[in-house]
């Protein structure tokens, strides 16, 4: 192999340090193969150097753009407003009447939540499945069908539009139709949820090994025959886990919508703060937080189960 | 009650994976052969030679580049794809790798060879509660793996992954059995034990058997007919009693060593292991 001439060592030249540092010494027959030979050098290094480059060079524009400071959080006028924001939250108000409206609030929040979850369960799991690439039968052999491409394409557009407009917006509107409350919390969560649960199930499904679904197939099984023996027992603890993942998110979810008057602890909150009550704020974010510990653990129970 | 297995036609069948290059070799070339109603057939040719290649294109799961296959006289490919895969129901392809999710039980595993024949919603209820526990049992008891019914696949061997793979075919609704390497991770005594079990449960039902293996002496002491296949061509097609050992050597002779290409690009030529995820893509 040629070498430029800088890179050419001479024999009593160590090639990496141009010295003596010894390590030639150690097995010279291997370190001038690991120089020479094409095969020892990583192939991939400069694509992914050169895609380092590139985001950074993209990402700093946008910094840019969006005047990303934070160190502006810690000059000493930041800090007092903070304080004084802070300072009244505290204690939190833990009076058994409050106490008694924010366990209802509670309840409500959790019932939205997961309300929403299962309507949007109820939308997802059959988008899903037809939008899943590894159930097509007629990919067997190759290309898909042209029906089939445009049918999963189609279902694929479905779920970009229902999770692209926010729940907040779904829910300002179903506040306008069917009145202020938790209905609209509940169709507007389902309504979001359904479109990213049902592209996040497409894509934990076409992760799997497609070996025993394929199989299925090609020996005359049917498409959900196929989903419940091939694809079911391999995905199942991560379709349960991301669910679960979006209950928790969807109980964040409707405290926001709780917000424009989609009920439970966010109207709660909305009109704690609007009175200026930040201790009442405080407990309910405790509780909150009480929440969001919660779902975690149940997630982690559910996945130790399904190992 | 001996029911007849389905019959098998190649006819002039050429394969070549999308994406190669038109110079190198297809996989498959001209082949063509017929294998009658239960037929017993052994595959046999090394690593590459397309074997995988054409049982797959026999089961309808890959579609020939050139020539027809035909099924019980049906050709699947000019079939609508629902009478398609109705057709597909008739064999039973065992590919090399067990097809069995790791954490299904392996009582499932061996059911799912039904499922061709049982409807959505005795499929669903046979999840809940397997529906035939002592079919399943019956098709693992000569495979010795009667005992581990209620275990995870993950907790099988790949020797025991095979091996149930196999059971699962014997509940296959299934006329035509299409093994591919079912022994390939077996010890000699037991390679040998399953290969009785599945020839003696494919003649008592008349099935047709089509195996590939690489085990030369055991397919020329247990099949009445071999076809042996090299570089995607037919090199021999007859009784093990008509096979000579100069044909043997010259089918797994080593190539010789070609200056053009590179031995790189000449073992991805001919390794098996690139045809198969091709064809699971």
């Amino acid at each position: 192999m040629w070498l430029p001439t800088w890179r050419r060592a001479k024999p009593w030249q160590c090639r990496w340090c141009g010295a003596s540092c010894g390590v030639m010494e150690t097995d010279p027959g291997l370190l001038m193969a690991a120089v020479r030979s094409p095969y020892q050098r990583d192939p991939a290094w400069r694509g992914r150097l050169a895609w380092l480059l590139v985001s950074a060079v993209l990402l700093w524009p946008l910094l840019v753009l969006t005047e990303f400071r934070p160190w502006r959080m810690l000059d000493s006028r930041s800090l007092q407003v903070t304080a004084h924001f802070l300072a009244g939250f505290l204690p939190p108000a833990l009076d058994a009447d409050f106490l008694r409206v924010v366990a209802r609030e509670t309840w409500r929040t959790v019932a939205i939540a997961t309300a929403g979850v299962t309507l949007a369960l109820l939308l997802a799991a059959p988008l899903a499945l037809v939008a899943t690439a590894a159930l097509s039968i007629s990919s067997l052999s190759g290309r898909m069908g042209v029906v089939p491409f445009v049918t999963r394409q189609a279902a694929r557009a479905l779920m970009v539009a229902l999770r692209t407009v926010p729940e907040l917006v779904w829910a300002l509107v179903f506040v306008r139709v069917v009145g202020l409350g938790p209905t609209s919390g509940v169709l507007a969560i389902g309504l979001t949820y359904g479109g990213m649960l049902g592209k996040v199930f497409a894509e934990i499904l076409e992760g799997s090994d497609e070996h025993p679904t394929r199989t299925l197939l090609a020996n005359g099984g049917g498409r959900l025959q196929a989903f419940l023996y091939g694809l079911l027992p391999q995905a199942a603890p991560e379709l349960t886990s991301y669910t679960i993942y979006r209950w928790e998110c969807a109980i964040r979810s409707s405290v926001v919508l709780g917000f424009v008057g989609a009920g439970g602890l966010g109207q709660q909150m909305d009109s704690s703060l609007k009175m200026l009550a930040g201790n009442e704020v405080a407990t309910m974010l405790l509780v909150f937080i009480g929440l969001v510990w919660l779902a975690d653990s149940v997630s982690a129970w559910l996945r130790g189960l399904l190992r | 009650m001996k029911a007849t297995g389905s019959s098998l036609q190649l006819e002039q069948v050429s394969v070549r994976y999308p994406g190669e290059a038109s110079q190198t070799r297809p996989a498959l070339a001209d082949v063509e052969f017929k294998v009658d109603g239960g037929e017993h057939v052994a595959l046999v040719g090394p690593s590459g030679a397309g074997k995988t290649t054409l049982l797959h294109v026999a089961a309808a799961a890959l579609r020939a580049t050139r020539g027809r296959v035909l099924l019980d006289g049906q050709e699947p490919w000019a079939l609508g794809s629902r009478s398609r895969q109705q057709l597909r129901r008739r064999l039973f392809l065992a590919p090399q790798v067990p097809p069995l999710p790791p954490r299904q039980r392996v009582v499932t595993a061996v059911l799912a060879g039904r499922l061709p024949a049982m409807s959505l919603a005795s499929s669903l209820r046979s999840l809940l509660y397997p529906l035939d526990i002592g079919a399943a049992h019956e098709a693992l008891e000569p495979f010795d793996l009667g005992g581990r019914l209620f275990d995870r696949v993950d907790r099988l061997s790949g020797g025991e992954r095979q091996r149930v793979s196999l059971a699962r075919a014997l509940l296959a609704p299934a006329r035509l059995w299409l093994l591919d390497e079912p022994l390939s991770a077996l010890d000699p005594v037991r390679a040998t034990r399953a290969l009785q079990i599945v020839r003696q449960r494919a003649s008592q039902r008349g099935i047709t058997l089509v195996v590939s293996m690489h085990q030369v002496d055991m397919a020329m002491t247990h099949f009445p007919r071999l076809i042996g296949v090299r570089a995607g061509r037919i090199r021999f097609d007859s009784p093990p009693s008509q096979i000579s050992p100069e044909q043997l050597r010259s089918l797994y002779e080593r190539e010789a060593p070609t200056p053009e290409p590179s031995d790189v690009a000449a073992d991805v030529e001919t390794g098996e292991t690139v045809a198969v995820p091709m064809v699971w893509r």
